[in-house]
């Protein structure tokens, strides 16, 4: 069964990135939302198309779900170190094609809508197709090499997208913040493939995480420092997956990043690029549950739960409505890293896999609608923060409605999705990690107190007087709005775990009802206390506010991470080493050469003469030179 | 001999038809038509060239006077696309100068005979009909060198051509009278068959060399050049840097890889001297250059000490890399060479002080030139990258480590002067910048092809197994 036309994929959203981008100036703005929409329409008909062929027909073989490839060397090194594009189908890469397809299919509609009548609006269609195939490209890569190309292709339609809005200071910098943070995360990712390369000689996917193959077999050969340095490239690896995925300390980029316009928060920011880094963990799994009895597994586990703690303090204080949401993001991204940071491999033993995929999957569904959701109200309201808003339930009925589920869905409420997916969260933690536990079962209720903080915020509440009376967003906007919701509320049925494991043999999956009573109570309190809070006015916020003292104002200012970034960089690295090392190359490596310079120019001025202009010259330094050239090889350089 | 026999010399003949179709031309156009000959022969060359593609068998002819292979066959080709390219850029120049003074036909009769001459030299067989090529090649440029006859410089580019070129013949006449006075043979194979290695034949061959250095601009037989390059119109100085240089390299590394073979350890010292020599003069007198005409011959002398490096080493690869070099240099500096073409024709301008600002009034034209220079200077990733990397690696594998390390230092010093140019047309302001002028599309065509070229040549590599199979055919 051949799988090349799933080639066309991704490219169909390069074609329309190079067309919109050549004809930028000579093609009206319509055509080019109608050109975007009707291409990744395609792309998402063919995504469907390969999971069901894959999940139904094909991909089954004695119960098992193979991978299938197509690609082509690229680059040869050695007879077995090569570098190859092509494609690799396996359950989660064809997951992330769904994924990817819808959420930017509805991106791509909504925007329509959303950047009508903005300036750029076909160089921000060009942007998203580059972005768009730039995922596929990861999602699809068959190699440690060619995911890390995709993944700095992302990282540049990130930048070009985050700063969309060029013209203004606080964009830019957010880009660049976003650009450099990612960038360095990536230097370990690029370390790491390169130790893999050199200790395991490939870079291929299927080799290297091949549970009986010799690159997880003969992980102790070598080690440095006390670990294997296998184990150095997957925490390496890591470094890079936490970069893109915001995790703890590296997550400083994302709230920053919310200066984009809103449909690429929600597609970049939400629910397609900040997964890649739990896609990457996913993708070599084996490798990291195998290599040194899962080391490496272990620090993904903590570095996710510390995540999503932190994350959801934050949350919690923000008065921007964006920023809540990007640190919500966060946080739930540090979920999924600890459900796979707590998975076993075998069998209902890996079902914290199987949850992370599963959560990866929902989250992207109700959080893409979240973002959106709050689009629409920032479209309407003309501005992000909270104490702008409140009361908009009267005026936006359907935007209130949809991103009531998904608030619902995101704080676990059955049977929307999230409950499911996070329930399998708990049960993997709950089975191999109780303290995770517990921290797991906190961010849950700590979730359903900020996301209905600022839905109560936004459509409740006192009433702003506004100096235009919001009206609904019109139907380009409200149509994915919708269909996002029906998907919040119903993928949670999808039986996941038949689909997509770390073993890639179907399980059958339960409901835990103890935990998952415990994990809806949770829930159900987080949001009482918002609604008793932010329901109305009244000044139980603040009073609670002050009581936390500095604590909140910790909180509030993101526990001071910028701040401590700033102070490294500035007042260590800059001044008490690059300085130096400047002056250093100042004085005697620049002195050499500036040295050298001089002494060439001042030579050619001194030869000038020897081209006299004078034609009798000329011959006789022809002569001359045949004449020294024949003694010289006649009486000196005799054989 | 039958009539397919003769078929084997098509490229001389179609070229020859040409020439004769140009006088009958000359004569059969009204006068106020005249302007429809630039039409017609770069219509007629453009057909040359693309015949030129049709392969042609390997054969000798006339006892071995003539001969031609797919290597000889390919060279041939090399040049027409640089003739053609050269036709493209200066045909404007040839509309507002020489129509009007009924000299367009000659221009181009001349330009044509020289390029046959080069056929000829490329396909001897033996000595004597090298040398008619040799003649038939340098003395049409000689007149078209003085062509402007208006301008005192370009008599003087004449005349410092016809006298240095009777020299540097009279001295290759001399060396091959004395390799015949040794080896009792002017065919090339009978010479190689009874090449001795005694100082008659070593200076027969030292004398030999010195003239056909004299056509690459060898150090110490390269003083000609700044001042030709200068004095020339510019289509004549262009088609001296790549066609007669290239001309020439091909036709040397064919002697010396084959028939002087036998004397390859004087040669490959004489060549490591030589081209230490001439890396270092072109380059440093470069750095102070001025005018662009001068300052791309120093830069041609420079670039004509690289080739060496791959000559040196006497071998398959040796010879492969050779003729990707020169192909791709042939690209780059007629890109340079349009540039300057196309300003000097709309303005008159050669400075390079001239050159400041160009980018904001014609940032098409210095693109043009950013790319042939980066290219000349071999910054990744446009051809001239590969083409350097391929010579250093070949002169490396033979051990030539010193050898390389100073053309290495070479190239830092050319990337210099090289990046002048680029700083005046990018980053420097101009109270008075040249003009935005467009060009005709002729010139627009030409500038085309060689930026295509630029571009493509050093990613397209089987190009270059191409050429790598066809050196085999040296040995």
């Amino acid at each position: 069964m051949s799988i090349d036309y799933i080639f066309a994929i991704p490219l169909v959203p390069l074609t329309l990135f190079l067309l919109l981008g050549i004809l930028y100036k000579r093609i009206k703005p319509s055509v080019s939302g109608y050109i975007g929409v009707l291409g990744l329409l395609s792309s998402t008909v063919l995504s469907f198309v390969a999971a069901y062929q894959y999940f139904f027909v094909h991909g089954k073989v004695n119960g098992v779900y193979e991978s299938m490839v197509s690609s082509t060397v690229w680059m040869n090194f050695t007879p077995t170190l090569h570098i190859d594009m092509g494609i690799l189908i396996d359950p989660i890469s064809v997951m992330m094609l769904i994924v990817v397809s819808v959420v930017s299919l509805m991106v791509h509609i909504y925007s329509r809508g959303y950047m009508k009548g903005d300036e750029g609006y076909t160089k921000f269609f060009a942007f998203l197709s580059l972005f768009t195939f730039s995922m596929y490209g990861l999602v699809l890569a068959t190699n440690l090499f060619q995911i890390y190309i995709f993944w700095e292709l992302v990282g540049v339609s990130s930048y070009l997208l985050i700063g969309y809005y060029y013209t203004k200071g606080t964009a830019v910098a957010a880009a660049k913040k976003a650009f450099i943070v990612t960038r360095f995360a990536d230097l370990g990712f690029l370390i790491g493939i390169l130790i893999i390369g050199y200790y395991t000689g490939t870079y291929d996917f299927q080799t290297l995480t091949d549970p009986e193959g010799s690159a997880i077999l003969n992980w102790g050969a070598t080690s440095f420092m006390g670990l294997s340095v296998i184990t150095w490239a997957l925490i390496l690896i890591f470094m890079g997956g936490a970069g893109k995925s915001a995790m703890f300390p590296l997550h400083i980029w994302l709230p920053d990043a919310m200066e984009g316009p809103t449909p690429v928060s929600a597609l970049i920011h939400a629910a397609t690029m900040v997964v890649a880094g739990v896609f990457l963990v996913a993708r070599l799994f084996p490798m990291f549950y195998f290599v040194e009895n899962g080391f490496a597994l272990n620090i993904v586990a903590y570095v996710g739960a510390f995540s999503a703690l932190f994350a959801a303090i934050i949350a919690i204080t923000q008065t921007d409505i964006k920023r809540v949401l990007a640190y919500s993001t966060m946080s739930q991204l540090g979920y999924m890293m600890l459900a796979l940071g707590v998975s076993g491999y075998d069998g209902h033993e890996g079902v914290g896999y199987m949850a992370s995929m599963f959560h990866l999957f929902t989250h992207a569904m109700f959080k893409a609608l979240l973002f959106l959701g709050a689009g629409s109200v920032i479209h309407a309201v003309h501005s992000n923060l909270l104490k702008d808003m409140g009361g908009l339930r009267r005026y936006m009925p359907i935007t209130n409605i949809t991103f009531l589920i998904a608030a619902m869905a995101i704080a676990g409420v059955p049977p929307l999705a999230g409950f499911w997916s996070k329930d399998e969260i708990l049960v993997a933690a709950y089975e191999h990690h109780k303290l995770l536990y517990f921290v797991a079962v906190f961010v849950a209720g700590l979730t359903a107190f900020y996301i209905f903080r600022i839905y109560f915020g936004i459509f409740w509440g006192k009433e702003t007087a506004y100096a235009h009376p919001p009206k609904e967003s019109p139907l380009s906007m409200t149509f994915p709005l919708i269909v996002l919701a029906v998907l919040s509320a119903t993928v949670g049925f999808v039986p996941f775990s038949e689909f997509v494991t770390a073993d890639n043999v179907g399980f059958e999956a339960h409901i835990n009802y103890p935990l998952a009573a415990i994990a809806t109570l949770t829930g159900l309190i987080g949001i009482l206390l918002a609604w008793a809070f932010y329901k109305k006015t009244s000044t139980l916020p603040d009073t609670y506010a002050r009581t936390f003292g500095s604590f909140y104002k910790w909180a509030y200012h993101k526990f001071y991470m910028d701040e401590v970034y700033l102070f490294v960089t500035r007042k260590i690295l800059f001044r008490q080493v690059s300085e130096r090392i400047a002056k250093f190359d100042k004085k005697y490596v620049d002195g050499t050469m500036i040295g050298i310079g001089n002494k060439t120019v001042l030579t050619s001025t001194k030869i000038k003469g020897l081209q006299s202009g004078r034609v009798q010259d000329y011959a006789y330094g022809f002569v001359v030179g045949v004449v020294v050239l024949a003694l010289v090889f006649i009486y000196l350089w005799t054989n | 001999m039958s009539f397919n026999d003769i078929l084997v010399m098509r490229q001389e003949i179609v070229l020859l038809v040409i020439i004769v179709l140009m006088i009958i031309m000359e004569i059969a156009i009204p006068q106020n038509k005249k302007a429809g000959i630039v039409h017609l022969s770069i219509f007629l060359f453009g057909l040359h060239t693309v015949i030129g593609f049709f392969v042609i068998d390997d054969k000798s002819l006339f006892g071995g006077m003539y001969r031609t292979t797919e290597m000889i066959h390919f060279f041939k080709n090399i040049l027409n696309i640089g003739v053609f390219i050269i036709l493209l850029q200066s045909a404007q120049w040839v509309k507002n100068n020489l129509i009007s003074e009924h000299r367009g036909t000659e221009y181009f009769t001349l330009l044509f005979s020289s390029l046959l001459g080069m056929y000829f030299m490329l396909s001897a067989g033996d000595f004597l009909m090298f040398y008619l090529g040799l003649e038939l090649s340098t003395l049409p440029v000689a007149a078209l060198a003085a062509f402007e006859v208006s301008q005192r410089k370009s008599s003087e580019a004449g005349i410092k051509l016809i006298l240095s070129a009777a020299l540097a013949s009279g001295i290759t006449l001399f060396g091959i009278s004395l390799l015949y006075a040794t080896s009792s043979s002017i065919y090339f194979e009978t010479v190689s068959e009874n090449i001795l290695n005694n100082n008659l034949t070593i200076l027969g061959f030292i004398l030999f060399f010195a003239g056909l250095s004299f056509k690459i601009s060898l150090v110490p037989f390269h003083f000609w050049t700044a001042d030709v390059y200068e004095g020339a119109p510019i289509g004549i100085a262009s088609y001296l840097s790549v066609i007669s240089k290239g001309a020439a390299v091909f036709i040397l590394m064919v002697l010396l890889f084959t028939v002087l073979k036998p004397l390859m350890q004087v040669w490959d010292k004489l060549i490591y001297v030589i081209a230490i020599a001439t890396m270092f003069t072109g380059n440093l007198f470069a750095l102070r250059q001025q005018n662009m005409k001068r300052f791309l011959a120093f830069s041609s002398i420079a670039q004509a000490g690289f080739i060496l490096l791959g000559l040196l080493i006497g071998n398959q690869l040796g010879a492969a890399t050779v003729i990707y070099f020169v192909l791709i240099y042939i690209f780059s500096n007629l890109a340079a060479f349009g540039v300057v073409q196309a300003i000097s024709t709309q303005t008159g301008k050669e400075s390079m002080t001239d050159y400041e600002g160009l980018y904001r009034t014609n940032p098409n034209l210095s693109l043009v030139m950013m790319l042939a220079l980066f290219s000349l200077a071999g910054i990744p990733p446009v051809a001239g990258f590969f083409g350097k990397f391929f010579l250093f690696t070949a002169a490396a594998s033979e051990g030539y480590y010193m050898l390389v390390f100073i053309g290495v230092v070479n190239v830092t010093i050319s990337l210099y002067y090289y990046l002048l140019v680029v700083r005046a047309m990018f980053l420097r302001k101009n109270e008075n910048p040249i003009p935005f002028f467009k060009n005709d599309l002729y010139m627009r065509l030409g500038l085309l092809i060689t930026v295509a070229g630029i571009l493509v040549l050093g990613i397209y590599s089987p190009l270059y197994e191409y050429i790598y199979e066809l050196s085999n055919l040296i040995n």
